[in-house]
């Protein structure tokens, strides 16, 4: 079931935005492919009947009303910011401007 | 600049499929999953929390409102409300979003399969209902808000830097998604408009949204393809953004004009996002990204299922109001008037104002009059809509009493409503200080027609000779002596007697 | 008088409550002694001096009033540093995290301030969590106070190595697949994963949403039950919070019996890959519990054998969203080459700020999510943690609580398993399936193992909402090896 490309672990490693050197990238291919190898184990069960349990503990409609509530101190939230202007957060330049859905 | 192909001759060749996708702010006191307030337009930042922020460790709670406001949009849409339903985690990274995924619904939405039936008027002077289809609607959060600083324009491109505000992050949006609407033809960038007037205002009536356009809190994403009739559908684009009703309209326009060039050329469309432009009408491509988004949806952990149980379901079906389509229909067939006086009613804006004028004991057609004329053309030129004109429907209906009851004529009932609609007061207040009285007393007019008479004597010659219709130039001139408070009819009876005719 | 820091909560308690000892004194003793060994232990990343001697003098000051105080009040906690302080730095082990004071505190934090429960400070940790020595925690690995070139366990290595090192008498950690249990086996100490939803998960920096749940750490049972009843209990601020009331723990264990009592012995947690010192001391124990009165049966949980697997498909999964808001953008490290785009400065803070093991797991989670996997991945492991539910609940329905060894070994070297990410993740083998069922377990030592000195912990699992069966079994056992020895296995430490 794995099998685990170079690749893939480039597209993955740009999925999950994290810059990685070739030899890392090289690294993670054969690390991911024996972990991946090792928890394919699960699909050695039948379980097509079996329903997916996402929350393990079963509640359902645990809602709040609809009141409002002390928000943070501006300057509290951007002293913590690596940088902040006119009351907001600085991020660079956005270069890819294909704004997602 | 693309190459545009005649509208008529785009539709003579291609059929068009719209699909249409609108978010909407909810007006709820509180953001969808904390308690910093939703308010428009606060200093930047000071409307966060750990949770809107997205800071390590905190936790979203589903607000009890957002839930229920999406319920009654579902049923006023006519659609299932799930009995089962989850959030997910859309991922994917953007300054704008605090925790880098956002919490919407995926493959269990909380509203289903529904429908909104729209009307539009067709070129011949008809009213089409275009029945059109729900996929579903869900809930999600909104992101923060942006501005791009640096280079020259304020725009992302060129900009040197960013600057982000999290007081939108969070807020709750409510996202409704059409079936393609197919067979349409040459009405389809109206059927959209129409579509996107028709949600807004069924929001407005439920109480869920106040839909204020121009703060964005209605954003819509239309979805267009051309082929040839009889054939597949062809590849679709989606136009982003488009956040005006009239932009709605134009950007289908445009992109059924700019793809039948495209196709007419042998070419192929890209299935892509496009910008929609507000100065000029046009859509421009997005950048094309290298590789598709892969958003890794899965339920969300934080938050647990949504199960509506039927009786709260149908307790809030119970709170829905009349819609806007079942109400017009309703007024429609009491009033008994026809599609087009109807619809006049409708973009007139001046529904809910006959409706009460007519309450308030004037007669339908009466009310349509004042309303659709005098009023329509006042609003007009001071540039307000109707109802804040500063007439009331009572004082419409007090108008059409009087017009009724032979105390005033159109003439002087256009007089009143003027001075009405200038904050002179109440009409009957217009009435005593404009002394806007008909004068029918026999004694007054005679004196007048008497001196009409001797100055028309060529109209009495030929009234006398038979030719009945010469007295309207001698009616005229009693009423133009009364300064236009004659009983005309009455000063026609007299002016007959006189003659002996 | 014995030293204070070697005083059980319950001791610094009583003394108190006679006036023998301030919580000012107690605070200072523990202070002191942080500064006399955790140069070599390295329990704490960060140590709040003035933040814990103000709520020591807070709380003598409310004793002094002769106000009713809450059973804790004035016993000082060590806090692993996952969750949140205001204005306390606050890192989760990550080199991304440096710096950060959170403008708020974790519910656990607040319901020990209004304890007047003095925080020490912010225990070490593998970097957000992932791990099972604490050696990937950026900020240099823990040692085990039994053998310091030995782990003292993991993630929550710091919170185990501080109580067994007498730097705190209680300290809270946090168990996504064994973090609060397995340290306490290796360290010799009493950890508890309550019930999913048991204590609020606010300000709890998550690694896998639907798994971490935070407990007590103590040294002994009575402590843990004192520890767990004082940060349980309803949370609206955590929608997976539980909304029953929180059951009289430390009741539970005064009234602790197992006459009549079946456990269950998990026929898959053991054998092959345990080590013989560990299954003799839990054999031992077994028969302990038999002598005071408990029917021991055998039951199998077939489905166990999937656990780890779907365990390491779950949690990457869901760490892999939730640590992408680590973006050097609102807080934290940021790496800003003056001309990259947002996308690269995110990508290269990312690549700076997380260690090794946590993008191994993200990436590992990016890629079990990813469109054309998901179903094969992903969507499988949630089948397989319904089919561990299964399993769980027909054998409660045979046995009141069920036991194992809490892990395989007792505490490996540092350096050992550090670069081979499979070797660590067999750690967990016993204390997975817990974790992905939801229900509640505990670790308590029972001995050493004969072979190499080291403390060897025993897993009780109960049932969804049965805490208080855990405790009432431990306190049975711990009294009956204490009558064995002679004393608390934790004076054995260091000697």
């Amino acid at each position: 079931m794995s099998a685990i490309t170079r690749a893939e672990v480039v597209h993955l490693a740009r999925l999950a935005r994290l810059d990685l050197p070739d030899d890392a990238l090289t690294h993670y291919a054969e690390q991911l492919d024996a972990i991946l190898d090792a928890v394919a184990m699960v699909s050695e069960v039948a379980a097509d009947d079996v329903p997916a349990t996402s929350h393990p503990v079963p509640l359902t409609n645990v809602f709040r009303d609809d009141t409002n509530q002390p928000c943070l101190a501006r300057a509290e939230v951007l002293a913590q910011a690596p940088a902040a202007e006119d009351g907001r957060f600085r991020v660079p330049r956005i270069l890819d401007d294909e704004e997602p859905a | 600049m693309s190459t545009l192909v005649d509208y008529d001759d785009a539709l003579s060749r291609y059929e068009p499929v719209i699909g249409l996708e609108v978010h909407v702010e909810l007006g709820t006191a509180s953001k969808m999953f904390c308690g910093c307030p939703t308010t428009f337009g606060g200093q930047p930042n000071t409307q966060v929390c750990p949770v809107c922020l997205g800071l390590p460790g905190s936790l979203p709670v589903v607000n009890r409102a957002a839930i229920e406001s999406t319920i009654r949009m579902g049923l006023a849409l006519n659609c299932d409300i799930a009995s089962w339903c989850r959030f997910a985690r859309k991922n994917y990274f953007y300054p704008d979003m605090p925790k880098d995924y956002q919490i919407s619904q995926y493959d269990e939405p909380l509203c289903t399969d529904g429908y909104l039936d729209v009307s539009v008027p067709t070129p011949d002077g008809e009213v089409q209902v275009v029945r059109v289809g729900i996929e579903r609607v869900h809930m999600e959060e909104d992101t923060g808000k942006l501005t791009h600083t640096g280079g020259a324009t304020g725009r992302i491109h060129g900009a040197d830097y960013s600057l982000v505000d999290y007081n939108r992050a969070g807020i709750p949006l409510v996202e409704i998604v059409t079936k393609p609407v197919t067979g349409t033809g040459a009405l389809a960038p109206m059927v959209a408009r129409a579509y996107v007037t028709a949600l807004r205002d069924i929001m407005r009536s439920l109480g869920v949204s106040d839909v204020r356009m121009e703060e964005g809190s209605l954003r819509c994403d239309a979805n267009l393809s051309l082929a040839p009739p009889g054939e597949p559908w062809g590849t679709r684009t989606e136009t982003k953004n488009v956040n005006s009703l009239r932009s709605v309209e134009r950007s289908v326009t445009f992109e059924i004009r700019r793809q039948a060039a495209v196709l007419d050329g042998g070419g192929t469309i890209t299935q892509e996002t496009r910008h929609f432009h507000e100065d000029d009408g046009s859509t421009t491509p997005g950048r094309s990204k290298e590789e598709a988004e892969d958003y890794r949806y899965f339920p969300e952990p934080d938050l647990l299922p949504v199960a509506p149980d039927p009786v709260w379901v149908d307790e809030l079906r119970g709170t829905l109001p009349e819609l806007p389509a079942v109400r017009r229909a309703r007024l429609q067939q009491e009033w008994g008037i026809s599609d087009f006086d109807m619809d006049s009613v409708i973009n007139a804006g001046a529904l809910g104002l006959v409706e009460t004028t007519i309450a308030a004991g004037a007669d339908q057609a009466a009310a349509r009059k004042w309303w659709l004329g005098e009023l329509a053309r006042t609003a007009k030129e001071r540039g307000v809509d109707l109802a804040d004109l500063g007439v009331t429907p009572v004082q419409v209906a007090r108008v059409a009493e009087l017009v009724a009851a032979g105390t005033l004529n159109d003439k002087l009932a256009r007089q009143v409503l003027e001075g009405v609609a200038a904050g002179e007061g109440e009409p009957d207040a217009v009435i005593a200080a404009r002394g806007l009285v008909l004068v029918s007393d026999d004694d007054a007019l005679l004196a007048a027609l008497d001196e009409a008479i001797a100055a028309n004597q060529d109209a009495v010659a030929k009234i006398q000779e038979g030719k009945v219709q010469a007295a309207g130039a001698i009616i005229g001139a009693v009423m133009k002596a009364t300064r236009g408070q004659a009983d005309a009819a009455r000063v026609r009876e007299l002016l007959l007697e006189r003659l002996g005719a | 008088m014995t030293d204070i820091v070697r005083m059980t909560a319950t001791q610094l308690v009583e003394e108190m409550a006679q006036g023998n000892l301030t919580s000012a004194e107690i605070t200072r003793a523990h202070l002191d002694r942080i500064a006399e060994v955790d140069q070599d232990i390295h329990a704490y990343l960060h140590v709040d001096r003035e933040g814990a001697l103000a709520t020591a003098a807070e709380a003598d000051a409310a004793r002094n009033t002769g106000a009713d105080l809450p059973p804790l009040a004035g016993v000082p906690v060590a806090v692993k540093d996952v969750m949140t302080m205001r204005g306390v730095p606050t890192t989760a082990g990550s080199r991304i995290l440096e710096g950060w004071l959170p403008p708020y505190d974790a519910t656990v934090v607040a319901s020990l301030r209004r304890n007047l429960m003095p925080i020490l400070g912010k225990t070490n940790m593998d970097e957000f969590a992932m791990g099972s020595s604490t050696e990937y925690s950026a900020y240099g690995p823990t040692r085990n106070p039994w053998d310091t070139s030995r782990i003292p366990g993991g993630s929550g290595g710091g919170s185990a190595a501080a109580l067994a090192a007498f730097e705190a008498p209680l300290a809270i950690g946090t168990d996504t697949g064994g973090s609060i249990r397995q340290p306490a086996a290796v360290t010799g100490t009493v950890g508890v994963k309550p019930t999913y939803g048991a204590v609020s998960r606010y300000g709890l920096i998550a690694l896998a949403s639907s798994l971490d749940q935070a407990g007590p750490c103590a040294r002994s049972v009575r402590d843990a039950a004192m520890l767990h009843q004082a940060i349980a209990g309803h949370d609206p601020r955590d929608s997976t919070s539980l909304a029953a009331p929180v059951p009289d723990l430390v009741a539970a264990v005064r009234e602790g019996d197992v006459r009549g009592m079946r456990i269950g012995l998990v026929t898959e947690l053991g054998g092959e890959g345990y080590q013989p010192g560990v299954e003799q001391r839990f054999r031992e124990a077994v028969d302990l519990l038999a002598d005071r009165g408990a029917e021991i049966v055998e039951v199998s949980c077939p489905n166990f054998r999937y656990a780890l697997g779907a365990y390491y498909l779950i949690l990457p999964s869901e760490a892999s969203s939730n640590l992408a808001k680590f973006d050097g953008m609102r807080y934290g490290l940021r790496v800003d080459d003056s001309d990259a785009g947002v996308e690269q400065v995110m990508a290269q803070t990312r690549a700076a700020g997380f260690g090794d093991e946590v993008k191994r797991r993200i990436m590992l989670g990016t890629y079990a999510l990813s469109a054309g996997y998901y179903d094969a991945y992903y969507g499988q492991a949630q089948k397989v943690r319904t089919l561990v539910q299964r399993d769980f609940a027909a054998a409660f329905a045979d046995c009141h609580v069920l036991i194992s060894p809490t892990c395989p070994t007792t505490a490996f070297p540092l350096g050992e398993k550090v670069d081979d990410p499979l070797a660590m993740y067999l750690n967990d083998i016993a204390t997975i399936p817990v974790n992905l069922a939801g229900n509640a377990a505990l670790s308590l030592p029972v001995g050493l193992a004969p072979e190499d000195g080291l403390p060897v912990g025993l897993q009780i699992m109960a049932p969804h909402h049965e805490d208080a069966r855990l405790y009432g079994v431990a306190a049975v056992l711990e009294g009956a090896l204490e009558d064995t020895w002679g004393q608390p296995l934790i004076e054995k430490v260091g000697g």
